[in-house]
């Protein structure tokens, strides 16, 4: 004696009920959004070319709008009304998130398109010194590393010092002052942090000094309030119960800071700090001011002109040799390899965060 | 005279005081313990005294808890009961004087660890804590930290250079202690963070046992945990008290029947109004001859 099989309207009501409203029964196959997608733009193209107006852009900007409509139609014929809106916007987002990656896309490729053609092993291993519409870029690499490095010598501590005290010990009105400061900090542009590191060296050297430890002082003007943003950030989400857990053995504020806090802050205050020279390791017109613009290798930053980079691609495409063709590539082999020191800077902060991150609730 | 006693009590720079013969508040102090002494065996001394003389505690101009006084016995299970808002745990922060740490937050009266004001001038809050432990509700292990390292945080943080032997002895001792030793011995390098919410709490038992304090605050300790860990927690109390005074917060009219020796019980007329100690007793009082009706009627499940 089986239990009789339920009535057919009931499977059939608690069916659509699962399936929502305005259902239809049917699904579209998983490769429907790019199917419509892929059609659509060959019709463009086809259609286009018909016509003799063939762009690139053309294409796409109508082709994704045919292939949004098309999903839409299909969608709506086979799964119904509120499935159909949903795929239509989400293929909607995807585009404006494609339309906002394109400028970036096609920057890297151009760099890289063109920056390959100017790269040679002489790039990196030769300077510029008494060549003629030749030579390499291993001063400026040179210079801009070193240049960065002493800027996060001098930003790092100072930075992340300032921190603490405005997130641990700051109270009250000095502390709104001090983040209001930060902040104004943040906004200074950078040729004016150039000309502020010219003068304090000049009271000091004389006029006419330049030499790549200013350079430094005016990137860590730019590096420190975003070091110090950064790192607040970090330190906040620190969780209190850790510092409590800390005192609550008899540990002393500074103790708990450099014990507890700082170890749970790491992860997110290298990242910071990666960032943040990532930020600065490209900047040109304070260097300009301050460090100069050299031919030949220098890797004391306490004595004379250093080349960077910025610089070395500014001068490469102002004032070219008489081979115009070969300083243009080097001024974007000089841009490439920017790039490739603000990536390496990216991927080491995501390794160390990965690797360093504590789960704190 | 006096302010030289209290110094010699608290201040953090000095040396161990001997003259009572027993265990000192001193940062060698765990250690020339566990030297003389066996891992994992406990021993029964005699702990401190907290007595609690009008205290009035403040966030602000918010008046949260008024005029308490009592004393939490030695080597006693005291368990603080009351509604939530009533003010326990702002009370149970004062007595290691973690409650300023709250920004505007402030202090009236006077609490005494055997007999020494631990408000009194030249007390370092620091020292206070030493003496004066503490278990938060929420487990809160360091999520840097290695199960080893979490007992030894204190150690580590605290006591100068501690021989590597001395301090496996501490920590294997703590551990015994917080009956988690056999749950960890094999992966005390492993992060503190990855075991079970029961098995943190007595982590953080174990880490502020290590410090060898006089008295444990526990702020409900386990109300993060499920039965079988909180009945495991107050066994370790029972154990516990054996060597340090305990203070206890609860709302688990249970656990408080079950783990204590004495209650108080805190109330508050009003939300908004201060909380403040309507009575404490030996907990078989509180709960079976309470002198107070408002306590009776809490005890026994009437709220009114
Ligand atoms: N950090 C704080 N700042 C301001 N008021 C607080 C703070 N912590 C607790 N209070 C207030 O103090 C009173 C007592 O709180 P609490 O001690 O946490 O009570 P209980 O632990 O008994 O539930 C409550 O009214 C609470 O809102
Ligand atoms: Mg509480």
């Amino acid at each position: 004696m089986t239990p009789p099989p339920p009535a057919d309207a009931a499977v059939l009501s608690t069916r659509s009920l699962l399936a929502g409203e305005g259902h239809r029964g049917g699904t579209l196959p998983s490769w429907a959004p790019w199917g419509a997608l892929g059609g659509a733009l060959v019709f463009c193209a086809a259609a286009l070319a018909a016509l003799g107006w063939f762009t690139i852009a053309l294409t796409l900007v109508f082709g994704a709008l045919i292939g949004i409509v098309a999903v839409y139609a299909w969608s709506r014929a086979v799964e119904g009304a509120r499935r159909a809106k949903d795929r239509a916007i989400t293929m909607a987002i995807a585009s404006a998130f494609a339309v906002a990656m394109a400028p970036l896309i096609s920057l890297l490729y151009e760099v890289v398109r063109r920056g390959v053609q100017g790269l040679s092993w002489e790039f990196f291993t030769s300077d510029a010194r008494g060549v003629v519409g030749g030579g390499g870029a291993e001063h400026a690499i040179v210079g801009t590393l070193v240049i960065a490095g002493c800027a996060a010598l001098i930003s790092v501590p100072i930075g992340i010092m300032a921190a603490i005290y405005l997130n641990e010990y700051g109270r009250g009105p000095l502390r709104r002052a001090l983040t209001f400061f930060v902040d104004v900090m943040t906004g200074i542009p950078s040729i004016v942090a150039g000309l502020f590191a010219y003068a304090l060296f000049e009271l000091f050297f004389g006029p006419g000094i330049q030499m790549g430890i200013m350079g430094s002082v005016a990137l860590s003007v730019l590096m420190i309030p975003i070091v110090i943003r950064s790192a607040e950030e970090v330190l906040k989400i620190v969780p209190n119960h850790l510092r409590e857990a800390s005192y609550a053995l008899g540990t002393p504020k500074w103790k708990t800071i450099a014990k507890v806090v700082l170890p749970t802050a790491f992860a997110g205050l290298v990242t910071g700090v990666m960032i943040a020279i990532a930020r600065i390791v490209g900047e040109t017109a304070p260097l300009l001011v301050t460090t100069g613009v050299v031919d030949s290798l220098n890797a004391n930053p306490f004595q004379g002109r250093m080349q960077n980079l910025a610089v070395y691609a500014y001068n490469e495409y102002r004032s070219p040799g008489v081979m115009k063709q070969a300083s243009y590539d080097r001024a974007w082999a000089a841009a490439l390899t920017l790039i490739a020191i603000v990536m390496i800077l990216n991927v080491i902060a995501r390794l160390v965060y990965r690797r360093y991150k504590t789960e704190t609730r | 005279m006096e302010g030289r006693k209290l110094r010699g009590m608290f201040g953090s720079q000095t040396k161990p005081e001997t003259e009572e013969g027993q265990n000192t508040m001193s940062q060698a102090g765990p250690v020339t313990e566990t030297s003389s002494q066996a891992p994992g065996t406990v021993s029964a001394r005699r702990a401190k005294t907290l007595e609690a003389k009008g205290v009035n505690l403040y966030y602000g101009d918010f008046h949260a808890v008024e005029n308490v006084t009592m004393t939490i016995e030695p080597n006693k299970v005291t368990a603080l009961i009351g509604s939530s808002g009533c003010g326990k745990t702002t009370f149970l922060r004062s007595l290691n004087r973690m409650h300023e740490l709250t920004p505007g937050a402030s202090v009236k009266g006077d609490i005494y660890l055997d007999g020494e004001d631990i408000y009194g001038g030249g007390v370092d809050p620091v020292a206070v804590r030493r003496l004066v432990g503490m278990v938060f509700q929420q487990p809160n292990p360091f999520p840097t930290m290695s199960i080893y390292d979490n007992v030894a945080a204190g150690l580590n943080f605290n006591a100068g250079k501690v021989s590597k032997g001395d301090k496996d002895a501490v920590v294997e001792k703590s551990l015994r202690g917080a009956h988690l030793w056999d749950e960890v011995k094999d992966r005390l390098d492993r992060p503190g963070s990855g075991l079970s919410g029961g098995q943190q709490q007595r982590l953080c038992i174990a880490r502020a046992t290590a410090v060898s304090p006089e008295v444990l605050l526990m702020d409900e300790p386990c109300s993060a945990l499920d039965p079988v860990a909180t009945l495991a927690i107050e066994d370790l109390i029972a154990e516990l008290k054996k060597e340090y005074t305990i203070a206890i917060v609860t709302h688990n009219m249970q656990q408080a029947a079950r783990a204590s020796d004495n209650t108080a019980f805190f109330n508050l007329d009003e939300s908004g109004k201060p909380g403040h100690l309507v009575e404490i007793g030996t907990t078989e009082d509180i709960f079976t001859r309470p002198k107070q009706k408002e306590t009776e009627d809490y005890v026994s499940g009437r709220f009114g």
